[in-house]
This record gives structure tokens, C-alpha cells and sequence, in this order.
């Protein structure tokens, strides 16, 4: 298994070291400088030299890298480095060289906790910080009632929750967050589009609470009650280890004891009917060999009642552009030369509404004759109270010994962010 | 906290004892930090391994936990101190709180001292049966982690039947760690050339991990995962049971789970009978497959490459799911490059169209590296699918039209095959191709230009022409471009007798080289050569199957078997047939077990930084995965004794019929290391020649005699039998 954990800075320091098993000395983190971060044509997350092989993910100009010798399981060495990384932001916000350095303490206590021997341990971000804080703890301080506690939950079968949350106020709250993916041709034909989602849960809720949570998702609609028509086809879904998988495997019923607080109760993928939140229409004409024209026209495709915000839309330039003119009727416009793009900030568009963009690109003279490749444009935007798949959140119900009332906010959320691009 | 990293200044470890021993709390506690801060950045303090261990005993847990850090790492070198901590230690396993029970024996595990270790065994006797599960499933690990130090205490102590008894335990994250811990134990003790299996999984142990499956901790799962795929069923229902057992877990949000219960449901599905289950488990796994590909890159990658195993073995799987392939533009080049060999194994007739718009796009992008293999996937396409081979060459006649050099030399390239299976059918193409001679420099390019010219030379006016102009630089041409003119000049000989005095001079004498017969030469030159097609499989039928085993381990994501890469990658020809014995395709079997040698040796050859005298002049070319993933294929080529490279036709033509009888699944067309195959098989005079020059900077190359020197000597007797 993993046998060494470091985080490295750019420049090759090694902020983080440690090593989980004897197989590997301390001079391996040597390797890793000379042979990935040094070597600029690294083009692959997973380099076996030798028999020892180093798995990295770049965070903030950091590389965390785990080694192993053996066969290890590779999926799970990344998602472990990722958790990390999950981990890292949940305790000190920001994962960068500078948090790093201020936590070192704290982060060796950390992966210390997740990890034994090279096999991941529990790395429940709630759990953890019942047991390991930014303050130190006096081990003395804590009741031996208490510790004990926190170990049974760190290892039992709701290795999630403690039992005793108690809140004044019942609530739930849950936001569903669609991710559209989509890319389309020049001339409008839709390449693919599809919908990542992700179900948010807050639940500030006393005791152990049973919860069950209903969709308007077709396979369960058509088991119960037929004849609805706004169902929506799932293609998958996965959840948070707090759900019964094989109670959602026979019956498509999701049950689950909550976490405490915030995290992500089920991811799903939805590729039929997706509705498409924003249409651009670009038409980009290169005149001769020193200009080019832009048209980009954005149209929504809502209700008026909404609105999509924070819409940014980024239109390519060729690389050797000098300058652009661009002519907005709402928003801003900039070229930006550093990413050879023009930048068309929208801070809001009403559903059902329409604006565009005219541009001139001037361009310079180049020796070479290289072909432009024409990169996509991306269209960054957040629609509230909308989704793309149609998904609904149809009843979250909440049972608990004490019979207690409890309050349910529902959320929808519907953005792109660098998957919203058009030929 | 920044300021325990400030520059060293004189004396600070004397500075850092002193307060290691100030009677201020928070003053040791302080320079504990910065004693951690300084072994991070390599500097050594082990002078101040006295002063730390003071500050051991404390009920502070977060200077214990740095203390025992501190300790891990020095532990070895102050063997005799470390024995001053053992008290502690022990008294600390002792402890009330449970935390502070699992930290003392999870550290002492920990310490490599030879001394410490025999004051371990008693405290984890007693940690293994604690009443809390938090010290227990601290305590399974550690029992591993003492059979790494001294295995033989294990035995003694027997810690090991205690491991058995505790898979039976209530707590699920407990059985996982156990079952962890078994199976450390199990490989360490596989390596060390053990004859008793340590993990043996009865169905009785089978049941209960069935149990912990559902409860444990998601790192547990991908632990009793892992073990279920080793247990052997007695009888189909057996597996039916445990499909449907682990069939829920393709929901779980890690993808090591969900990849790890693939695996699972792949082995054991070998037995399921009944064909509805089977259908209904293949069907199942598709949308969570899919769902893979929305994780981050690096795990995204690992899923495709796995994908990739699952359909060689089903092809079926993902049939309609193709534009989920589709790469996204700010893709990292190696999630791209998996997505477009995907591609092509799904490509079908009825999506070829929207596949060949998608690989035009890509055609047309920046990256070099990728616009090359997506014009490979063209050529790919026209000849795995007859019915849109047309298409597939309009479309790389428009990407050579635009004149960027390296598409054109790679449209070239991709034409030539498309020529080879599809012989005088785009004929018309061949002016094109021939206007853009000008723009080719690179090798392989003009090679397969010339291979084209001399395959069509009585259709081609000028024929003689163009290749007279290679004749002219012959002698500064490369190794490929010389064969191929050699070959096409020969070619235009026979094809066109009374072609142009100059030409044919020169090709008669190098004829004469060969042979006085032209009769038999006809034979040989322009004999039919076989077919090429896009192989279905890219790794063996018993191999495929070993991988698929392995999912998604290391060796799943390289394609090449565990010991190409673990245990030093020194694995000798001898050690292969353990690992093959219970292999049923003996052909299959001796290909894998000659691929893993050369394999090995080519790990071998590389950076060996165990050892510091190799450490220097070493290229810092590495084992890059992208580098092992093409080396791959090419092994196959070395070792399949053929090689159906047009380039090489003339070498391939007397490996056909020369040593023809090993048959072997043609190889990727293109791949530019078949080109050693060809240096190799075509020296003339007999005497040795040296490897060729590498065309591409590859770790692969350096590695490649041994076996090509074998194939050489074949390819040369050959030559001399012949004549």
C-alpha cells in the first residue's frame, strides 16, 4: 500500500514528509524532485521507476504525492490524496504552500489519523474533528466517557455521527447543485450534453435521525405511482457512505442516518432532456489574414422569473492578435492578451432574454502560416431555482425517537463552470 | 507557526535543547515543533533524541503525538535510546483513554529498533483484545506491521490465529483492518517464498465479510473487496451469491470501491451460469463506469484505463455511450489520448459519423501529440469499420490539404495503412499524397510515402521520378527511409521494367545482392502480404484475464502483468511459469511470460536509486506512463517473431514465411518502434549490427536487444535460407 506521503512546493521543497512503511528511505522524495517536478515533460499522474511508483495531484502549486512499491490499488491512492486535500481545505480553508507551512503540525497529526501502515483509515471530516482540533487537547481533560465515545464512532458502523447532536431548532437543508456539461458544434449541433449533479445536505438535527429522500427519479416513480410526467432519467447515481446501498439496490428507496452538518448525499448523471440554461450563437468570421469579426449572441431559455448570474463568456482570439474592439450592449468586455481571450462579463440576464457581443480582432503578420485551431468558447454562468435535468426534490422525511418537528429548505443550483463550450 | 522554518542559525540544535528543557511548558513544547519543522527539511537533530524523549511523558496528546514522530524517525539510528521510551510505551497502552491506548501501540509498531520490538508483543496481545474497536483495529494493523520487523515473532506469539478469530469481530471497521492486515502479511510472506497460504478464505470467512461489506468504513470495503476476489467458489450459485452481494456497492461515491467492486463482479462472473445474471451484471455496470469519467483527472485515467481491459474482454459494455468519450478541450493530454483509443473501440457503423466529425475537430488543435494519434484514430477507424473507410479518407485528404507539416506527415503515414488493407481502392489519393513529398522530413513519413509510390508505381507516371530523387540522398537518408526505397525501388523494377536506365541500374545491382532469380524475387517482393486489422486485444487472452483480476491496481492501469514492476523488476525467466502453471492457453502463456521478461529487464535498466553509484548517468527520461503505454504493443511486436508493419514488408515477408509458425495477434499498426524489428531483421552480411537509433527518445529502446537479437539471428537465417 502507500509506503510514503509528501507534499512537495513548486520548487521541489519538501514540505510534508512521511513514511508509512521501511520499504523506502527518506532520499526517495530526492527522486521525486529530480524525476517530476525537474523534468517539465511529465505528462502522466502515475510514474513507476523502477519498482517504486509515485502517484501526484497538483493542488495550488503544490504536488501531494504518495509512493508505493507494490501493486497498489491506483484509484484508491488518488482518491485518498484527494480526500486529503478535502481534508486540508476543511481544517485550514485554503490548500496553498502557506497553509501548509502554517499547519504542519496539525497535518502530520491528520495523516497520521487517516493513514496506518500505508492503508487509509477513517477520514470522515466530521469525525476527525471531533478528536483532532487546531487546540491542543489534554488528554486528561477528556472524560474517559468521551474518548470512548469518539472511538466508537470512529469505528462503528455509523462511523459518521456522534449520537448526542442536539439543536434547538430542527433543520435540514438541501441544495442541489447541476453542473451542465455541454459541448456543440459550430453550426448548433449539440455534441454532448449532460448533467452532473450533486445533492448538498446541511442537517442540523437532533439525535440519530432516520432520514428518507425522494426524487422525482423515474425508476422510482414508475415502480409507485405511474403517470407523472416530469420524471427524470437518472443514468447513475452514487452516495455517501451514510446511505444503505443495498436497501437503495432492491428497493430504490434512499435511507440514511446523516452525517452531522454539511456534506454531499448523492452525486448523480443525467443525459436525457437535459435543458440547456444559455445558447450562444457565435459567428466568428476571419477577414483576410489581419482580421477577425465576432458576433456572439446569448440567449436564455428559462422563465422569466429567473435569472442567470455571474455569466462569463469567454471568446478566443488568434494568438497573434494586437487588439480588440468590442461593442457590448449590457455587461463588460476586455480582451485579456495574457489568455488570448476576450472576457464578456454579464453580472445578470433575465430569462427569456437576449444580448450579444460584436467584436474586431486586429491581428498582426506572422512569418509562419499556422493554422488558428479555434479553442471553444466557455460560457461560465449560475441559474438559481433551476435545474437542467428537471430533477425535484420530492419529500425529505426525517424520523427520530423524540418525534421532533424539523424545517426542510430546498435549494436548486444550476451552473457551468469551464465544461460550457461551443465550437 | 511560519517562523519554525526560519533559516538556520549557529547553534540552533544547542538552542533547541535548551528549551527542549525549559520549565516552560509552552517554551517545549515550541521547540518540539521546531525540532519536527527542522526533520522535515532534512536537517539533523537526532543529537537532541535525549532532550525530546523528556518531553514524552505529558497529557498533552499533540506533543505525545510529535514526540512519537520525532521517534519514529530516529528510533533506528539511537537503538539504545530508544529503550528509555519503552516504559512510557507500555505504560501508555495502559491508559484509560482509548486514544492514547492506540497511539502507543499504533508508534511502537512504527519504531524500527530491533530492541523495542520484543517489548511489543505482550501490549498488542493485550490491544488485540481490547473492548474498544478503535484500539483493536489499531492493534490488527500493528500485528502487520511486526511481521514486516520479525516475522517469527508473529508465529510465536501467535498473533496470526488471533488475526483469523478476529474477522469473526462485531465491529466492521475492525474486520476490515484485519482483513488488511491478513492480506499485508499474506503478500509478504508469498514474497519471501512462503509455501503456506497465511489468508486462506473459507466460505465461513466469506460470509462474514459479505457482512462487514455493507457497515465498514469505504477504505475497508475496497480491503474485503480485494479479499473477496481472491476467494475461489465451489459452485455457481456461490458466485450468483456474491455478484449479488457486491452489485450494490457501484453506488458508493469512491471510485476505488466502485473500480474494486468491478473487479470482484469480473472474476467471479467467470463462473456465473446462468446467462440472465450475467447479462443483467454487464448491464449494470455501464452507468457507473460512465459516472467514473466526471472525478478528477488522475482518477478519471485510472478508470479509462481500466474501461479499456473491460472492453477487451466485453466489447458489448459501453456500445452506446461513445459521446461520453468525447474529450473536452482543456482535458489533460493523458485523460485525451485513453478517450480517443476508447473511441475507436467503440466506434461502430452507426456512430461513426459523429466520431469522425469529433476526430477532425481534434485534428485541428494545438497540441501536437494529440493531433498525430487523432489522425492515428482515423486511420484506426477506416480499417476496423469497411463501411466508412471512405469516409475517414475524405477526411484525411482535407486535413492533409491544409499543409501543416505534421498532419500531413501523419495523414501520409495513416494513408499508407489504409493502402495496405484496402490495396487499389483510393487510388485517386495518390497525386495528393505525392505533391506534398516536399513537406515530409520525418522518417516514418517518407517511408510510407515510398512504400506507397513503389506499391502503385505502374499507376504512378513519374514513379521513377520520385523515387529517383530518393535514390540521390540515399546515403543521407535514415535507416527506415533507405529499406523502404530499397524495397520500392526493387518493386518498380518488377512492376515497370522499362522504367528510366538510372533507376533500374541501381536497383539491379542491389537485386543482384539479393538474388539471380527474378522469378522467385517476384515472389518475394510483391508477394500478397497479409491484411492488417485493428487488434481487438492488446494484451493476451490469460493476461487479459489477470488484469481484469487486478482492477484497479497498477498493473490494471500499465496493461502488464505485477511483476514487471514489483520486487525490483528483477524477475528471472525461471520465476515466470509459477505465476502461469494454472494458465490454460499455453501459447498465451509463454508470450506473457516472455513479454514480462522483457519487460523486467527493461525495468531493470532503469533509474536503480537504491543503489547511489547508479544514480548518476542516469537519462532523466523515467518510466513516464504515456512511454510505457506504447512500449507495450511494441513488446509484443519484439517477441511475436512477425511483425505486420508495412514498413518492413521485406523483413516481414521472410519472418512469414520464414518463422511464420508463431502465430501472434498483429500488432498496432504504426507503432514506430516496430522499426527495430525491421534494423534487426535485415542485416545483411551477417555480421552484428548495432541496435538502431531510437526514433523517439523512449526508455524502450535501450532495453530491447535481448530479444531482438534472438529474432535477429531467426530473421538472418532466414535470409540465408532463402537464397
Amino acid at each position: 500500500m502507500i509506503s510514503a506521503f509528501f507534499i512537495f512546493n513548486q520548487k521541489g521543497e519538501v514540505l510534508i514528509s512521511r513514511l508509512y512503511r521501511t520499504d523506502l528511505k527518506r532520499s526517495i522524495a530526492d527522486v521525486f524532485r529530480i524525476q517530476v517536478i525537474s523534468n517539465s515533460d511529465v505528462r502522466s499522474p502515475i510514474i513507476t521507476l523502477g519498482s517504486t511508483s509515485f502517484f501526484h495531484v497538483r493542488i495550488n502549486n503544490l504536488y501531494i504525492v504518495a509512493v508505493t512499491k507494490c501493486n497498489a490499488n491506483a484509484a484508491l491512492v488518488f482518491e485518498y490524496c484527494y480526500r486529503f486535500i478535502a481534508i486540508a481545505k476543511s481544517y485550514f480553508g485554503k490548500v496553498d504552500e502557506e497553509s501548509v507551512k502554517n499547519n504542519f503540525v496539525l497535518i502530520y497529526e491528520l495523516i497520521d489519523e487517516i493513514n496506518d501502515f500505508g492503508y487509509p483509515q477513517n477520514s470522515e471530516i466530521d469525525t476527525l474533528k471531533s478528536y483532532i482540533t487546531t487546540e491542543s487537547v489534554m488528554s486528561t481533560s477528556i472524560p474517559a466517557e468521551e474518548s470512548s465515545k469518539i472511538t466508537t464512532q470512529a469505528t462503528g458502523a455509523i462511523s459518521w455521527r456522534r449520537g448526542d447532536v442536539k439543536y434547538k431548532k430542527n433543520e435540514a437543508f438541501v441544495d442541489v447543485v447541476e453542473t451542465v456539461n455541454l459541448s456543440m458544434s459550430a453550426k448548433g449541433t449539440i455534441l454532448r450534453a449532460d448533467v452532473d449533479g450533486h445533492i448538498l445536505m446541511r442537517a442540523y438535527l437532533s439525535g440519530t435521525p432516520e432520514c428518507k429522500f425522494g426524487l422525482n427519479d423515474k425508476l422510482v416513480i414508475d415502480k409507485n405511482e405511474r403517470g407523472i410526467g416530469d420524471a427524470v432519467e437518472l443514468d447513475d447515481c452514487r452516495f455517501h457512505q451514510c446511505v444503505r446501498l443495498d436497501e437503495f439496490d432492491s428497493t430504490r428507496t434512499i435511507s440514511f442516518i446523516p452525517p452531522d452538518g454539511e456534506f454531499e448525499l448523492m452525486k448523480y448523471r443525467s443525459t436525457s432532456n437535459v435543458k440547456l440554461p444559455l445558447r450562444v450563437i457565435p459567428t466568428v468570421n476571419e477577414i483576410g489574414t489581419s482580421q477577425v469579426s465576432y458576433v456572439v449572441t446569448v440567449k436564455t431559455n428559462f422563465s422569466n422569473k429567473l435569472s442567470a448570474t455571474n455569466v462569463v463568456i469567454r471568446i478566443p482570439t488568434p494568438l497573434n492578435t494586437t487588439s480588440v474592439d468590442t461593442k457590448v450592449a449590457s455587461g463588460k468586455a476586455k480582451y485579456v492578451p495574457a489568455e488570448n481571450v476576450v472576457v464578456w462579463k454579464v453580472p445578470r440576464i433575465q430569462g427569456g432574454q437576449e444580448i450579444s457581443l460584436s467584436a474586431t480582432a486586429h491581428l498582426t503578420s506572422t512569418t509562419h502560416r499556422q493554422v488558428w485551431a479555434r479553442p471553444p468558447i466557455d460560457v461560465d454562468f449560475q441559474v438559481l431555482m433551476f435545474t437542467a435535468s428537471g430533477l425535484i426534490v420530492r419529500f425529505l422525511k426525517v424520523f427520530e425517537k423524540s418525534n421532533y418537528n424539523s424545517i426542510k429548505w430546498v435549494r436548486y443550483l444550476t451552473k457551468a463552470s469551464g465544461s460550457y463550450q461551443i465550437r | 507557526m511560519a517562523a519554525f522554518r526560519a533559516p538556520p542559525r549557529k547553534g540552533e540544535n544547542f538552542e533547541l535543547s535548551a528549551d527542549l528543557n525549559s520549565e516552560y511548558k509552552e517554551k517545549r513544547k515550541d521547540a518540539i515543533k521546531r525540532v519536527i519543522a527542522n526533520m522535515t527539511v532534512q536537517k539533523d537533530v537526532s543529537g537532541l533524541f535525549p532532550d525530546v524523549l523528556k518531553n514524552m511523558q505529558t497529557d498533552d496528546l499533540e506533543q505525545k503525538k510529535l514526540v512519537y514522530l520525532y521517534l519514529m524517525n530516529y528510533a533506528k539510528t539511537q537503538p539504545e535510546l530508544v529503550i528509555l521510551a519503552v516504559n512510557t510505551f507500555v505504560k501508555d497502552t495502559d491508559d484509560p483513554n482509548p486514544l492514547v491506548r492506540a497511539l502507543a501501540i499504533r508508534t511502537m509498531g512504527c519504531l524500527r529498533a530491533e530492541k523495542i520490538i520484543d517489548y511489543l508483543c505482550d501490549p498488542l496481545q493485550k490491544c488485540l483484545r481490547d473492548e474498544n474497536p478503535y484500539v483493536r483495529k489499531t492493534a490488527a494493523l500493528c500485528v502487520a506491521k511486526l511481521y514486516d520487523l520479525k516475522p517469527e515473532l508473529v508465529i510465536e506469539n501467535g498473533f496470526l490465529e488471533t488475526l483469523q478469530e478476529m474477522i469473526a469481530d462485531s465491529n466492521p471497521m475492525v474486520v476490515a483492518n484485519t482483513v488488511a492486515a491478513l492480506t499485508d502479511i499474506h503478500i509478504a510472506a508469498a514474497a519471501a517464498g512462503s509455501n503456506t497460504e497465511v489468508f486462506v478464505i473459507t466460505s465461513a470467512v466469506l460470509n462474514k465479510l459479505l457482512i462487514a461489506l455493507n457497515e465498514c468504513s469505504e477504505w475497508g470495503r475496497v480491503a474485503i473487496l480485494n479479499a473477496l476476489g481472491r476467494y475461489e467458489t465451489h459452485d455457481d450459485r456461490e458466485s450468483e451469491h456474491i455478484c449479488e452481494r457486491v452489485v450494490p456497492q457501484f453506488q458508493h461515491a469512491n471510485a476505488s470501491v466502485v473500480l474494486s467492486a468491478i473487479k470482484v463482479i469480473m472474476i467471479h462472473m467467470r463462473s456465473v451460469r446462468s446467462e440472465t445474471l450475467t447479462k443483467q451484471l454487464v448491464r449494470k455496470m455501464a452507468p457507473p463506469l460512465v459516472t467514473l469519467l466526471s472525478n478528477p483527472p488522475e482518477v478519471q485515467w485510472v478508470a479509462l484505463r481500466d474501461i479499456n481491459l473491460l472492453l477487451q474482454k466485453r466489447p458489448d459494455i459501453l456500445s452506446n455511450e461513445m459521446r461520453v468519450f468525447f474529450c473536452k478541450y482543456n482535458d489533460p493530454l493523458y485523460v485525451k489520448v485513453e478517450k480517443l483509443d476508447i473511441m475507436v473501440r467503440l466506434a461502430g457503423p452507426n456512430n461513426v459519423d459523429a466520431l469522425l466529425s469529433e476526430l477532425k475537430e481534434y485534428a485541428s488543435e494545438v497540441d501536437v501529440d494529440f493531433v498525430r494519434r487523432s489522425i492515428k484514430a482515423i486511420g484506426q477507424t477506416a480499417i476496423k469499420i469497411d463501411e466508412a473507410a471512405e469516409r475517414c479518407v475524405n477526411v484525411l485528404m482535407e486535413l492533409i490539404g491544409t499543409r501543416v507539416s505534421y498532419v500531413v506527415q501523419e495523414g501520409v503515414v495513416v494513408m499508407k495503412d489504409i493502402f495496405r488493407k484496402y490495396p487499389s481502392t483510393y487510388e485517386g489519393v495518390i497525386p495528393t499524397l505525392c505533391a506534398n513529398l516536399d513537406e515530409l522530413d520525418e522518417p516514418e513519413a517518407k517511408a510510407s510515402l515510398i512504400w506507397i509510390i513503389g506499391e502503385y508505381a505502374n499507376k504512378i507516371d513519374n514513379a521513377d521520378e520520385l523515387l529517383g530523387i530518393f535514390v540521390d540522398s540515399f546515403t543521407e537518408e535514415s535507416y527506415p527511409v533507405q529499406l523502404q526505397t530499397l524495397t520500392a525501388v526493387v518493386k518498380l523494377f518488377l512492376r515497370k521494367p522499362d522504367t528510366s536506365q538510372d533507376v533500374r541500374d541501381r536497383a539491379y545491382i542491389y537485386w543482384r545482392l539479393l538474388s539471380t532469380d527474378p522469378g522467385a524475387a517476384k515472389a518475394v517482393v510483391l508477394a500478397h502480404r497479409p491484411p492488417i486489422s485493428l487488434p481487438r486485444t492488446t494484451v493476451s487472452p490469460a493476461l487479459l484475464e489477470e488484469l481484469l483480476g487486478e482492477i484497479p491496481s497498477l498493473a490494471s492501469v500499465y496493461h502488464k502483468p505485477e511483476e514487471t514492476f514489483v520486487g525490483r523488476g528483477r524477475i528471472g525467466a525461471d520465476a515466470i511459469p509459477k505465476g502461469g502453471s494454472e494458465l490454460a492457453d499455453d501459447r498465451a502463456t509463454a508470450q506473457k511470460a516472455f513479454q514480462t521478461v522483457a519487460a523486467g529487464q527493461q525495468a531493470e535498466n532503469l533509474l536503480n536509486f537504491d543503489d547511489p553509484t547508479s544514480n548518476d548517468g542516469q537519462q532523466p527520461t523515467g518510466l513516464a506512463a504515456t512511454t510505457v503505454l506504447t512500449s507495450t504493443p511494441a513488446a509484443t511486436n519484439l517477441l511475436s517473431g512477425t511483425s505486420s508493419n508495412p514498413l518492413d514488408d521485406l523483413v516481414s515477408i521472410f519472418g512469414n514465411t520464414g518463422i511464420g509458425t508463431n502465430a501472434a495477434p498483429p500488432p498496432t499498426p504504426g507503432q514506430p518502434q516496430t522499426h527495430l524489428n525491421a534494423f534487426g531483421g535485415l542485416s545483411f552480411g551477417g555480421q552484428p549490427m548495432s541496435p538502431a537509433p531510437p526514433m523517439t527518445p523512449s526508455v524502450l529502446q535501450a532495453v530491447s536487444p535481448p530479444p531482438q537479437q534472438q529474432q535477429q539471428q531467426g530473421a538472418q537465417d532466414d535470409l540465408l535460407g532463402l537464397f
